[in-house]
């Protein structure tokens, strides 16, 4: 009887605490959510406030209301066609790399002689400022996109190289007896149990390169294009139109962040088990 | 002990490597020995005596310097299908569950596991009491479990060779010795050749029929011992007084500097 009551007291009891901490919580979680946007609009805010206070030129440093409105006078149109210019070489050198860095990678990590002989010349080819080559590579392979490709490419295909080989590399040495001792080809190994183990090293690469491709593809259209975002923050700063400049670079900034997602999406789309346990 | 109808043999088995500053390093010296068939044979000696090393010839992952290891009679040349292997680190594939993880040997192979297979590998599972966690990934079990899976994985294909390599180092103290009787009534089940390497004398003295102790580098066969303790084996063992005689003569034997010939 006495136990009864006291154990109805506290199961009445005991949903209202958690309920408090619960609502407590999901404040708190939309906080942390928000504070990276409230913080964001402050910046804008300030910014605002110092260019009409001090009445700054917008040649110097355009309002952030500046920038906006000098992007809405554009047509659509224009933004769309310079956007999908940099998309098109940005993904374009970035898949090239994939494709070329992640079987070179595989034959790095495989063969001490091949490592021997490659590595040298990669990280000779990663020393090279790319901004200084990328005006020789367009007299080499002419106007057109193939080279802002390929200066794209130049630009993201290290790091995954790189990244790859080490993420290769840790598979565990048992495993690649486990697999020699069942008899198992090479490319098995490599295919079962290599890759696997390189999947979270080469996302963290994948990440990295591809705002590296977004550079490369501006680096490429400020040394020759016709169209592009990095042409048309060029254009723009020829005519002293920065604040539209600025609204380009915004464009390319959240373009940079939304490719950043896509990847971290797919990662967590094929291979879950690749992401730290906390951010499963 | 060099019976012909021994199931592994070393002859003269010697190990010389290569290392990676140019200089040679022999691992292994004038090595014999023979096991018979389902016979559990402990290993033990100081680190870098060339126990693993053993353990890897016989695997057919290292090819001896000179002499030779024969199976079944026949001179081991490549890796053989009748021989499991457990691993010093709990190796699993951290991207499987666990009853992956048991058929990746077959799967790896053959790019595919019969319904049989999983069968089998639920079985092991249940034999090292892991059924409830079948569908969960290595990294959400504890160091024992899975070392516990990578010797479900070393079964699955009734290897008649299990080869240890200081499967339970890098347990507790307890877990060990739950671990060990385990791996007792396993043995017991499905009798099979073992070679279990082991830097515990207790440990060795447990488990085996026979322990060979290896001397300092170069590795050799200092003493074979036979245990001659009753199965089965239980905890009342370890407190029979040949189990202490044995243990006191083993660590004098593997601490003391090799005997001038
Ligand atoms: N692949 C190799 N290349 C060069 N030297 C090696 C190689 N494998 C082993 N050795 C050397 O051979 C010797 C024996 O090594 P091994 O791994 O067999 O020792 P171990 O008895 O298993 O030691 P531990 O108990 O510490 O595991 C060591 O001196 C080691 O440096
Ligand atoms: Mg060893």
């Amino acid at each position: 009887m006495n136990s009864q009551t006291t154990s109805a007291a506290r199961s009445s009891a005991a949903p209202l605490q958690p309920e408090l901490t619960k609502r407590k919580l999901l404040v708190l979680a939309w906080l942390d959510r928000l504070a990276p946007v409230l913080a964001a609009l402050a910046v804008i805010g300030v910014w605002e406030l110092i260019c009409r206070v001090f009445a700054l030129p917008n040649y110097l440093l355009p309002s952030p209301s500046a920038i906006v409105t000098s992007a809405f006078a554009l047509d659509p149109g224009i933004w769309l066609t310079h956007t999908w210019a940099t998309l098109r070489v940005s993904l374009g050198g970035y898949a090239l790399a994939i494709i070329i860095a992640i079987p070179l990678a595989v034959l790095l990590a495989n063969s001490r002689l091949m490592s021997r002989t490659l590595y040298p010349m990669l990280v000779v080819i990663q020393s090279t400022p790319i901004v200084g080559v990328a005006p020789i590579i367009v007299v080499l392979m002419g106007a057109g996109e193939m080279p802002r490709i390929f200066i794209t490419f130049l630009i993201t295909f290290f790091p995954i190289v790189v990244s790859t080989v080490t993420g290769l590399m840790s598979t565990p040495e048992e495993l690649k007896e486990l697999s020699r001792s069942l008899g198992a080809s090479k490319a098995r190994e490599i295919r079962n149990i290599q890759l696997p183990f390189a999947v979270p090293y080469i996302f963290s690469a994948l990440r990295i390169s591809i705002t590296l491709a977004i550079i490369g593809a501006v680096v490429a259209e400020f040394v020759a294009a016709e169209k592009g975002l990095g042409f048309f923050i060029a254009f723009s700063t020829s005519f002293l139109r920065i604040p539209q400049a600025f609204a380009a670079l915004i464009v390319l900034v959240t373009l940079s962040l939304l490719l950043f997602q896509v990847i971290a999406l797919v990662q967590r789309w094929l291979f879950p088990w690749s992401l730290p346990k906390e951010s499963r | 002990m060099l019976t012909p109808d021994a199931t592994i043999r070393f002859q003269d088995v010697e190990q010389v490597f290569m290392s990676s500053d140019g200089t040679a390093v022999q691992a292994l010296a004038n090595v014999n020995f023979s096991i018979a068939r389902h016979e559990f044979v402990a290993v033990i000696g100081p680190s870098g005596c060339g126990k693993s090393t053993l353990l890897r010839i016989i695997a057919g992952l290292v090819r001896p310097t000179r002499g030779s290891v024969q199976i079944y009679g026949l001179p081991v040349t490549e890796p053989r299908e009748e021989i499991g292997i457990v691993f010093q680190r709990p190796t699993l594939l951290p991207w499987l569950n666990i009853l992956d993880n048991v058929t990746f040997p077959m799967r790896h192979k053959y790019g595919r596991v019969t319904a049989q297979e999983t069968e089998r590998a639920r079985e092991l599972l249940a034999l090292t009491r892991l059924e409830e966690f079948a569908a969960k990934r290595p990294d959400e079990l504890s160091g024992g479990m899975q070392q516990r899976v990578g010797i479900a994985r070393a079964l699955l294909h009734d290897p008649d060779i299990l080869l240890m390599d200081e499967p339970f180092s890098a347990l507790d103290a307890l877990t060990r010795d739950e671990m060990s009787f385990e791996l007792l009534r396993i043995w017991t089940e499905k009798p099979k050749t073992v070679l279990f390497i082991t830097h515990s004398i207790p440990e060795a003295l447990l488990l085996a029929d026979r322990i060979l102790v290896m001397s300092a580098r170069p590795g050799a066969v200092r003493e074979i011992i036979d245990v001659g303790l009753p199965r089965p084996r239980t905890l009342d063992t370890l407190s029979e007084k040949r189990f202490n005689e044995l243990a006191n003569h083993i660590r004098s034997q593997v601490f003391s500097r090799p005997v001038a010939a």
